[in-house]
């Protein structure tokens, strides 16, 4: 992870910072007060959201109506949506991210990796709000035949037809969110693979290829272990994105309460972020208390995320250690 | 069974730059033939080429013919990766694959082509290979511990005894010892003079002494000027070579007078 | 060692091992093209006659090639055109997405489009998105400005004086948790710690940089880092044989040798937060007018504008969102290359 620090570098310092005196000391404090900022920051984030979210868990039951009677009935079906819409976009984008990242990183030529590892970082940048205006004018409107074709081909079918139930006659279901999100992880996914695919030591890669492996099979003999923590660390920051990217379900999800399986349904619950930019504008004091709530609640679902994804990191590299 | 190499009229590219020009030698079977030269001179380049390792660059490539036991590797029709398979390869640095353990490592050629293996079977083929390879004694109680875990020079052998699991005709060497203590030379050299009864050995180094110390045939690679291709100067035996060579640039050389 | 040469084959393997002909992948391909062609003129959709083709294409080549080659040709051959098939279907949204706002978008920009606001002083005025590009602006720029000195002299900190102590090791920790911190929660931390002290009817623009800043901290800090790592230490060294004091070494040495890189990494991080509108929606609110006060009510900004524009939903109203997505693409595509530029100019010189 990080560069050690030669014990080189100590001696110096100290002896720089007795002698710089005013100036070392005014900096080193600004250098500090940065640190300690970020800490407070944080913490803020936290302390505010408590603050103004505590008595939104147990409010009046009419508050959290006409659906729902208690904090729990309502934050449920948004944990529901949140978590649905996300788990799409990774079975969607996972595959096709690590898919262009060999692409880029071992199989295609120069000419074409370089222009084509541009148009990945650009579109990284594209601002979600863009990613929901063309979610909801286009796309919905052309995967209005696949919603139909779904339901027609796999609603009767025992296992699948519970995914497929009756669909939405707009597009503007789970699974288009689904699709949407996918479009906007793939590019940060695909970023962080192509980075430490190419990082494999070509010794490595040479060792398989003059035994004789086949790109494919010295792919799997070097690349893939070389690269796993990475991988990991790519899903798992792309399944954050997702759990709280707020406008692309905002914009394409009609929204409902309806708790099934059926992806392609009418009114699914949406997410958690979707709901608050959805909700925000009632400004009820009572109903604001609850939607900063539910913001905590996403607050510590994506920070699980990305605690267990750096886990799961610091583990795999432990292990390469020994 | 080891195979003799027939090299005629080799030029070797990097896209455009042409690196090596007009090779022409016999390998002899059974033998350690050495490459000796300035750094830049292509010696490294052209045993790639023997392996068809060099066109895993993008844009390398190579003319000329390479025949190994009747068949040039070089035709279109030839598998490169089954050339890998008969022409194995040591590189410069121990590059043990780091995920793997010792036994795993040992099998890992292998199990590209059999799938599934019984496991008295890998057993027999893993001492073997390390036995080959004069790393047994010290590694039989570890197969299980990665490869990484071990010292340079048994890192080195034990890449030596994963390219011999796989039972090539030829072994090459890119400046096996380069990167390793005096120690493990030593041992690497002396597994040089076993494996030569097995393998033809094609080894490049930038140490004469090595070279007089270990090979039956010498090649002297050399650049006529900065920027000219890289071409073979002399190829003889090596007792002759380092006695009497017939080319002065050689003798130059050799006697450290420039290089 | 003399076991070695018992096994009979190897007396003679033939490197010469049945393969498909060069061009296999392009006769395939071609009769895969020729057969969603036919299907397409029998009146299936595009989409399934594309499909189809593609899975002929899938199935056929590793099946002549598992009959011809083996296992492992036909597992290589299979990868190979799944890989490649996966980059070709991912491609189709990403150009669809980007061909739309430029087709959409660029025929809305004019000069009054860009002059003008949504507040009309006459009946007939024509509107434009001029606000919401001030309001953008301005809010990137407080955020910036809040962002930068904070995430450049935290990264020092890490990199010149934590050493892996237990704070910095802290701040780490928190800075990778940050870069996972939802949009919208920076959004309702902002509008939490606002209304509390202002009173729950507060909006500004302000409140909206400090939720940007949020979100951009931990990526100028990440960025800053990483290059502030690579500068070698014989240069701190050098330094400090000069006598120089260490403040002195990292602001006239360190940060410069670093600067290209620090640039580039400020220059994302603001193309990143730019396009944000979750937050902003919260506590920068919306507004018609052109507000040139950042610390005093609602502020437009152009995501805010182009989300309310999509509320809206009629033919005016998804026009002016393309034009205004198109003018924020444009925007963010423009600090993405001043960014290469930038880390380009101030690369350390290599002869």
């Amino acid at each position: 992870m990080t560069a050690p620090t030669t014990e080189i570098e100590d001696e110096p310092a100290d002896w720089a910072s007795v002698r710089g005196g005013v100036g070392d000391r005014i900096f080193y404090g600004l250098a500090l007060g940065a640190g300690c900022v970020i800490l407070a920051a944080l913490a803020g984030v936290f302390v505010f959201l408590a603050i103004k979210g505590a008595s939104g868990f147990s409010k009046p039951s009419e508050v959290y109506g006409p659906h729902a009677e208690s904090f729990l009935g309502y934050v449920f079906p948004l944990l529901v949506g949140t978590f649905t819409a996300s788990i799409i976009a990774l079975i969607i984008a996972v595959p096709m991210a690590f898919g262009i990242a060999l692409v880029i990183s071992h199989y295609a030529p120069r000419w074409i990796a370089t222009p084509v590892a541009y148009v990945i970082d650009l579109l990284a940048a594209v601002p979600s709000v863009v990613y929901g205006l063309w979610g909801a004018f286009f796309l919905a409107k052309q995967l209005v035949p696949m919603h139909v074709w779904l339901h027609d081909t796999f609603g009767s079918w025992p296992v699948l037809g519970a995914l497929f139930g009756e669909p939405n006659p707009a597009g503007r279901s789970v699974l288009t969110a689904g699709i949407v999100l996918a479009i906007m992880i793939l590019p940060i996914i695909t970023a962080i693979t192509r980075e430490v695919f190419s990082r494999t030591p070509r010794l490595h890669e040479e060792a398989a290829l003059a035994l004789g492996a086949t790109r494919w099979e010295m792919i799997r003999m070097t690349v893939f272990p070389y690269a796993k923590s990475g991988m990991v660390s790519a899903v798992m920051l792309g399944l954050g994105r997702a759990l709280g990217e707020t406008m692309a379900v905002t914009m394409v999800l009609s929204v409902g309460f309806d708790l099934s399986w059926n992806i392609i349904a009418t009114s699914s619950p949406t997410s958690i972020a979707a709901n608050i930019a959805l909700k925000y504008k009632e400004r009820s004091a009572d109903m604001l208390n609850v939607l900063v709530a539910t913001g905590l609640v996403l607050f510590l679902v994506t920070f699980l995320v990305n605690f267990v994804a750096r886990w799961i990191i610091g583990r795999s590299e432990r292990r390469m250690a020994r | 069974m080891a195979k003799s190499i027939d090299v005629s009229d080799v030029n070797i590219y990097y896209s455009d730059f042409l690196a090596v020009q007009g090779v022409n030698m016999t390998i002899r079977a059974g033998a350690v033939t050495a490459f000796i030269g300035p750094s830049g001179c292509g010696k490294s380049t052209f045993l790639r080429s023997l392996n068809r390792m060099h066109e895993v660059i993008p844009g390398a490539r190579v003319e000329g013919k390479i025949v190994v036991d009747g068949q040039d590797l070089y035709e279109s029709s030839v598998d490169p990766v089954a050339v890998r398979r008969q022409v194995g390869m040591v590189f410069q640095r121990p590059n043990p694959f780091p995920t793997m353990s010792i036994f795993d490592n040992v099998l890992a050629g292998l199990k590209l082509n059999s799938g599934k293996m019984k496991k008295s079977e890998a057993e027999a083929v893993v001492e073997k290979s390390l036995r080959g390879a004069n790393l047994w004694n010290e590694v039989k109680d570890r197969l299980n511990k990665p490869g990484m875990g071990l010292s340079g020079g048994q890192q080195q052998r034990l890449c030596i005894a994963r390219a011999i699991a796989v039972e090539p005709q030829v072994l090459l060497m890119d400046e096996p010892c380069s990167a390793l203590d005096p120690i493990s030379t030593s041992a690497i050299e002396d597994l040089i003079h076993e494996l030569k009864n097995d393998y033809t050995i094609v080894i490049v180094t930038h140490n004469m002494q090595q070279a007089a110390r270990v090979s039956d045939d010498t090649g002297f690679f050399n650049l006529k000027a900065t920027g000219e291709p890289g071409r073979l100067v002399e190829f003889n035996p090596t007792k002759k070579m380092f006695a009497n060579p017939d080319d002065p640039a050689t003798e130059a050389y050799i006697s450290g007078r420039f290089g | 060692m003399t076991m070695l040469q018992e096994s009979p084959d190897r007396v003679h393997i033939s490197l010469i091992q049945p393969r498909l002909p060069q061009f296999a992948a392009l006769i395939i391909a071609g009769i895969a093209a020729a057969l969603g062609l036919l299907l397409l003129v029998l009146g299936t959709g595009l989409v399934p006659a594309v499909l189809i083709g593609a899975l002929v294409f899938l199935v056929a080549l590793p099946l002549w090639s598992f009959f011809i080659e083996g296992r492992r040709g036909a597992t290589d051959r299979l990868m190979t055109s799944l890989i490649w098939t996966t980059f070709f279907i991912a491609l189709v949204p990403l150009v669809s997405l980007l061909w739309r706002v430029i087709a959409k978008g660029a025929g809305r920009i004019d000069g009054t489009f860009l002059s003008y606001s949504f507040f009309k002083t006459q009946i007939d005025q024509p509107v434009g998105i001029y606000h919401a590009i001030i309001g953008t602006l301005l809010v990137t720029l407080g955020a910036a400005v809040i962002s930068v000195p904070i995430g450049v002299m935290a990264a020092i900190y890490l990199v010149e004086y934590g050493k892996k102590n237990k704070l910095a090791k802290a701040i780490t920790f928190l800075v990778d948790v940050m870069t996972g911190i939802p949009s919208i929660v920076a959004g309702l931390f902002a509008f939490a710690l606002f209304t509390l002290i202002f009173g729950p009817a507060y909006v500004s623009g302000f409140g909206g940089s400090v939720a940007l800043s949020l979100l951009m901290i931990p990526i100028v800090v990440r960025a800053t880092e990483e290059m502030l790592r690579l500068v070698p230490d014989d240069l701190r060294e050098a330094a400090y044989a000069l006598g120089t004091p260490k403040w002195k070494t990292i602001v006239k040495i360190v940060v410069p040798t670093s600067l290209g890189g620090i640039l580039t990494g400020i220059t994302l991080a603001t193309s990143r937060v730019i396009g944000e509108t979750a937050p902003l929606l919260l506590i920068a609110g919306a507004t018609d007018r052109t507000n040139m006060n950042l610390f005093d009510g609602a502020m437009t900004t152009l995501p805010v504008l182009i989300y309310g524009q999509n509320l809206r939903g009629d033919e005016a109203a998804e026009a002016i969102a393309w034009g205004a997505a198109f003018v924020l693409i444009l925007i963010v595509m423009v600090l993405n290359l001043v960014a290469r530029i930038v880390g380009k100019i101030f690369a350390p010189k290599k002869n």
